[in-house]
């Protein structure tokens, strides 16, 4: 899974209100490389939950230094579109788990697939 | 029903039918692969996406990601869902570019408003309309999922399925609840003639008015055949049958 994707996903547990941002709790990272495209980077960021992207790449130790607020004038910012790049596409969790917040419920990840498959009473 | 035990929908659920022996059919049988290819690629034309944008997309039934890879050609970005692990597990085997999910369509697509570009899904929507366990409400499931696809995808976005309905009333069934859950559109049907040929595509769009586009082969038609359905809201009632001579009431 990547960042981009949990930057994405909710929790949809019945009754649960706000099930983001998932928390990642990660066994095993794997760092792949992805050719880089500053075009569709640039796309992404205003979609982005800033703040749910840089505590993701905090609890998987993939920060390094990434702003803690999104700097002005990206589109032109090179270094700064890179950066972000690694941590949207690059930085994948192969192992572990995704905890909603709300309701604590946990999705696990294997083989870097979340396992987002409700029981019929969460449905 | 000979016919209607060559539907595999209802030999098994997908999660069971789509097991390691036939999840490997989709990496070996070329045939089955061209198929599934060709599919995507008029997916993807009726998505009408910009001109040379990489775009963030979504496939529904992602399966081995056959459609997926061509996603990647197009230069995309994708995510896809599945509920058949072991089709997840040809896919990671195939080492596609795209993100997985394994999950059930039946219980709402997990995602923050307006994330994707678009949203494709090959052959799988036909599964929603099945009751493989005692809970499952078709129209219920057929409408979580509608619902929640609306709001993940951002405004002005399309979604195409290509599907094999088994009948008017499960067309019907499919149409009705993606129209409640806010969709407009309607059905795109190729090659609306040829019995093999032929090919439907159920074209969404969330929010904003998009024209439908035209289905393939409809030149060669001589016009019996409708190949394309525009879903309005509103149904023209028959005339009033000569049989019985019972006038018919206004729709609605």
């Amino acid at each position: 899974m990547k960042l981009l994707t949990h930057n994405m996903l909710t929790s949809h547990v019945k009754g649960v209100t706000k099930g983001y941002p998932l928390l990642i709790k990660a066994t095993e990272v794997k760092v792949n490389e992805v050719d880089f495209n500053p075009k569709f980077v640039c796309r992404m960021i205003p979609k982005l939950e800033w703040s749910a992207l840089v505590q993701a790449a905090d609890q998987l130790g993939h920060r390094e230094d990434l702003p803690g607020e999104l700097v002005p004038d990206y589109e032109k910012n090179e270094d700064f579109l890179k950066k972000v790049h690694r941590v949207l596409l690059e930085v994948e969790v192969i192992e572990g788990c995704l905890q909603c917040p709300e309701s604590g419920r946990e999705f696990p990840i294997s083989r870097g697939i979340p396992n987002m498959l409700l029981n019929e009473d969460e449905a | 029903m000979a016919s209607s035990c060559r539907r595999p929908e209802h030999t098994a659920p997908p999660d069971v039918f789509y097991n390691e022996d036939e999840a490997k059919k989709y990496s070996q049988n070329s045939r089955m692969i061209e198929i599934q290819t060709q599919m995507s690629e008029r997916a993807v034309e009726l998505l009408g996406l910009p001109e040379g944008q990489a775009c963030f997309l979504l496939d529904v039934g992602c399966g081995s990601g056959l459609s997926g890879d061509y996603l990647t050609e197009e230069g995309h970005y994708w995510v896809g869902v599945d509920i058949s692990s072991a089709m997840l597990d040809v896919a990671l085997d195939r080492e596609v570019e795209g993100d997985l999910l394994l999950g059930d369509m039946g219980h709402g697509m997990p995602f923050r408003p307006g994330t994707f570009d678009g949203c494709i899904s090959i052959s799988a929507l036909q599964w929603l309309c099945n009751a493989d366990k005692r809970s499952h409400s078709p129209p219920k499931r057929l409408y979580t999922f509608f619902s929640t696809l609306y709001s993940s995808l951002a405004r002005g976005s399309r979604a195409v399925f290509q599907l094999y309905p088994e009948n008017s009333e499960q067309l019907e069934l499919i149409t009705s609840q993606a129209m409640r859950a806010g969709f407009s559109g309607g059905m795109v049907v190729d090659y609306p003639n040829s019995t093999k040929a032929k090919k439907f595509f159920l074209c969404l769009f969330a929010g904003g008015t998009g024209v439908l586009p035209k289905g393939l082969g409809s030149e060669t038609s001589d016009r019996t055949v409708a190949n394309q359905v525009q879903y309005s809201g509103q149904r023209d009632v028959r005339p009033d049958t000569k049989y019985t001579g019972r006038q018919r009431r206004p729709h609605f």
